[in-house]
């Protein structure tokens, strides 16, 4: 008997059914990626912790105020968004050992070896209720503008001109420590006796 | 010689399709690979704020989204023009819901990546910070305390 030929699978279709998935794909994706700002919220807070906050020196926290108007106002004294990242640098080095600017403690860094930096300063972020979400998002914007300019700023007077984003981790991490951010989101009840106090 | 002696005229060959399939594929893979789906229909009206100091998110698959705005035209006959939070496919009914949300997307994801999870607030730039701080606190419960507050480039700083 004579062996019979196995017949060849027809392929033309093939092409039909990968442009089928591949349109499919083409309309269910979108390439482009998010943007934005991460930050690490608080730990929910019991009764008792509410103490502590007070004993923080009055010299060491930046109080940020946003009101139902958008407007803005820095340890009592109202300022306009555009001068915030400058004010928000000054208060985070404290570069001229001011007495009403953060204390300076000696930490060891590794690369920096044992620096004064302001370790113990606090932004306190207040909003009202009322606030829209572009000012509080401008407010964020500026006051990590003011870390990022510090950082590259410490990084090229460091790592021989090299921006921050240009160093390796270990070196980041240095600089995260050197100037750490901190930037506290007060609780929202607690608005109306915290901007009484910080006047 | 009569082998070789073209049959029937001066007829232009077909072109060989034979490789058409393989360079489908090839740009198959290519978009199968570089693409995500879209996460959700949005039922909100949603322009972003504007910024500068923006960071990309790199781990999408750990990022859980919500989104918070006012309800879309035609949704608003049911749901009001106040602003809304909206989770997966609906709208949440009472805020506390996001802590539940969360619970359960945290349950889904695999058990090394729970503690990264990141959620990120996609928000209306027109929304007052009432809602988001409301959001923001139920998170906070949940121990959600990674957030990504997503927004657009904005060309020029102060």
């Amino acid at each position: 008997m004579k062996k019979r030929e196995i017949q060849e699978i027809n392929a033309s279709s093939m092409a039909d059914i990968s442009f089928l998935l591949l349109i499919f794909f083409l309309v269910t994706t979108s390439m482009a990626t998010d943007k934005g700002l991460f930050r690490t919220l608080p730990p929910p807070v019991e009764k008792k912790e509410k103490k502590d906050k007070v004993e923080v020196n009055k010299r060491n926290i930046m109080m940020v105020l946003v009101n139902s108007n958008d407007k803005l106002m820095v340890n009592g004294e109202v300022m306009d968004v555009t001068r915030l990242k400058d004010k928000a640098k000054e208060f985070i080095a404290n570069p001229a050992n001011k007495s009403d600017l953060p204390e300076k403690e000696t930490v060891d860094i590794p690369f920096f070896g044992p620096s004064r930096i302001t370790s113990k300063h606090v932004i306190s972020l207040q909003n009202d209720r009322g606030t829209s979400y572009q000012a509080y998002i401008a407010v964020q914007n500026e006051l990590v503008a003011a870390y990022n300019e510090l950082r590259d700023e410490i990084s090229v007077r460091q790592f021989n001109g090299r921006k921050y984003s240009d160093l390796t981790e270990e070196e980041q991490n240095a600089v995260k420590d050197y100037y750490p951010l901190k930037i506290s989101e007060a609780e929202p009840k607690d608005y109306g006796q915290a901007a009484g106090g910080a006047q | 010689m009569a082998k070789f002696r073209k049959e029937g005229g001066k007829r232009l060959p077909a072109i060989s399709t034979a490789s058409l399939p393989d360079i489908i594929f090839m740009l198959l893979f290519f978009f199968m690979t570089t693409t995500t789906m879209k996460e959700n229909t949005m039922l909100v009206d949603m322009k972003l704020p504007e910024a500068t100091e923006l960071t990309k998110l790199e781990k999408k698959s750990l990022a859980k989204y919500i989104y918070i705005g006012v309800p879309k035209r035609e949704l608003q006959k049911q749901n009001g023009t106040e602003a809304r939070v909206q989770l997966d496919d609906a709208f949440a009914k009472k805020t506390s819901d996001v802590g539940s949300y969360i619970a359960s997307k945290r349950d889904a994801m695999p058990e090394n990546d729970q503690p990264l999870m990141i959620v990120s607030l996609k928000v209306d730039k027109d929304t007052k910070m009432g809602v988001v701080t409301d959001v923001k606190q139920e998170l906070r419960k949940a121990y959600a305390r990674k957030i990504y507050y997503t927004a657009n480039e904005r060309a020029n700083a102060y």
